[in-house]
């Protein structure tokens, strides 16, 4: 295996390590729960991002094949990752917060925990 | 040169998992010890690929991918449970 | 007569390139069985699919798509800034409303995943409407222009792939 790849492979390891680790530090640091949820993204997107890249590039240097695997596994993350991340915020809302502590949506409806959608159209 | 990588990169992920256990342990809400969990799932997929490489293997993303579902699924029926009460209506 | 063989095309196609890349070898079998899968899959789930999204340019999703990317990669590092060497009561966190002009559900769903997949910011939850949405931002000094950003950014892109 060439010296470029294996800098290559090792660069991307170590910056995805940083970040994975970065995430769950902000997870311990950050004091209120809404800004701890900022924290994981990092270690979904450039963390496990880094992985992926990296394992593709060393196995197309050592098979010669390119692998779609990888791409699917953080394909599916960036899709799951921001329904998980609404879905936590909106149960952490639903049982701290109370209405006014929030700003107002300056629309004919409130927010949607706290206000019931207009006639069929319950499913949005 | 991979080798070192590969053992920094180990090693970040597993004090990022230690780190996750103690936001578990802490809490101070049902919601952060969720969010604690999701990134321990996303930190466990890491993991899973780093192993793959270390051993040259490519069976570990099937395990990765795995895992990824039902996290995500895992994820979904605890907040739905905090939300709602129930999982399935 | 093709509509009702091919509900959603773009489903179908969708479903073949997800089952060539979990098996991960490109062989003949391989694309028949995956074509196969995606002609059957959308037949039996169209009762669950009733309204489809119309897509007006296509090709603008490349564009919104490396636009994304790139913003995550910058945002990523600002984050991890914020996180490593900012002390915690410097960090002034704001909650944002933002007033959309989107009307289709699929464009509200892409766009609320943008903001949360871009680091810094997540999108918490919507108005009960679908007319607004709550944004919570790690760390501004100024929330009306991280408001105009992503209204000009994202939802002015968006609006130009769903009409």
């Amino acid at each position: 295996m060439d010296v470029a790849a294996e800098l290559l492979i090792s660069v991307f390891l170590v910056i995805s390590g940083i970040f994975g680790f970065v995430g769950s530090y902000g997870l311990v640091k950050l004091k209120n729960t809404v800004q701890r949820l900022h924290a994981p993204t990092k270690a979904t997107t450039l963390g496990v991002g880094g992985v992926l890249l990296a394992s593709i590039i060393f196995f197309y240097v050592d098979t010669g094949h390119v692998s779609v695997h990888e791409l699917l596994i953080s394909l599916f993350l960036f899709l799951t990752a921001p329904i998980t991340a609404n879905f936590i915020a909106k149960a952490y809302l639903a049982r701290n917060t109370p209405q006014d502590e929030l700003p107002p949506s300056d629309r004919d409806f409130g927010w949607s925990i706290y206000d019931d959608p207009p006639d069929g159209e319950a499913d949005r | 040169m991979i080798e070192y990588a590969l053992m920094f990169a180990a090693g970040c992920y597993g004090v990022a998992l230690l780190l996750d256990l103690w936001r578990i342990a802490v809490g101070p809400d049902a919601a952060d010890r969720i969010l604690a969990l999701d990134t321990m799932v996303i930190n466990v997929i890491a993991l899973l690929v780093l192993y793959g490489v270390w051993r040259g293997t490519a069976i570990y993303f099937e395990a990765a991918m795995l895992v990824a579902m039902v996290g995500f699924v895992s994820t979904v029926a605890y907040c739905r449970f905090l939300l709602r009460g129930d999982i399935i209506e | 007569m093709l509509t009702r063989l091919v509900p959603h095309p773009l489903l179908s196609l969708t479903l073949v390139l997800v089952w060539l890349g979990l098996v991960n070898t490109f062989t003949l079998g391989n694309l028949i069985l995956g074509t196969l899968f995606g002609l059957i899959i959308p037949m039996v789930t169209a009762a669950y699919w009733p309204n489809r999204p119309r897509l007006a340019r296509p090709f603008k999703i490349i564009e919104y798509v490396l636009v994304v990317l790139w913003d995550i990669i910058v945002a990523n590092v600002q984050v991890a800034m914020i996180i490593l060497f900012r002390r915690e009561p410097d960090i002034r966190s704001h909650w944002i409303p933002i007033p959309l002009d989107l009307k289709s559900a699929e464009a509200i769903t892409v766009l609320a995943g943008t903001i949360t997949m871009t680091p810094g910011t997540v999108s918490a939850m919507l108005a009960a409407d679908g007319g607004a949405i709550l944004v919570h931002c790690l760390h501004t000094d100024d929330p009306d222009s991280v408001r105009d950003e992503i209204k000009s950014r994202y939802e002015r892109r968006l609006k130009e792939i769903f009409p």
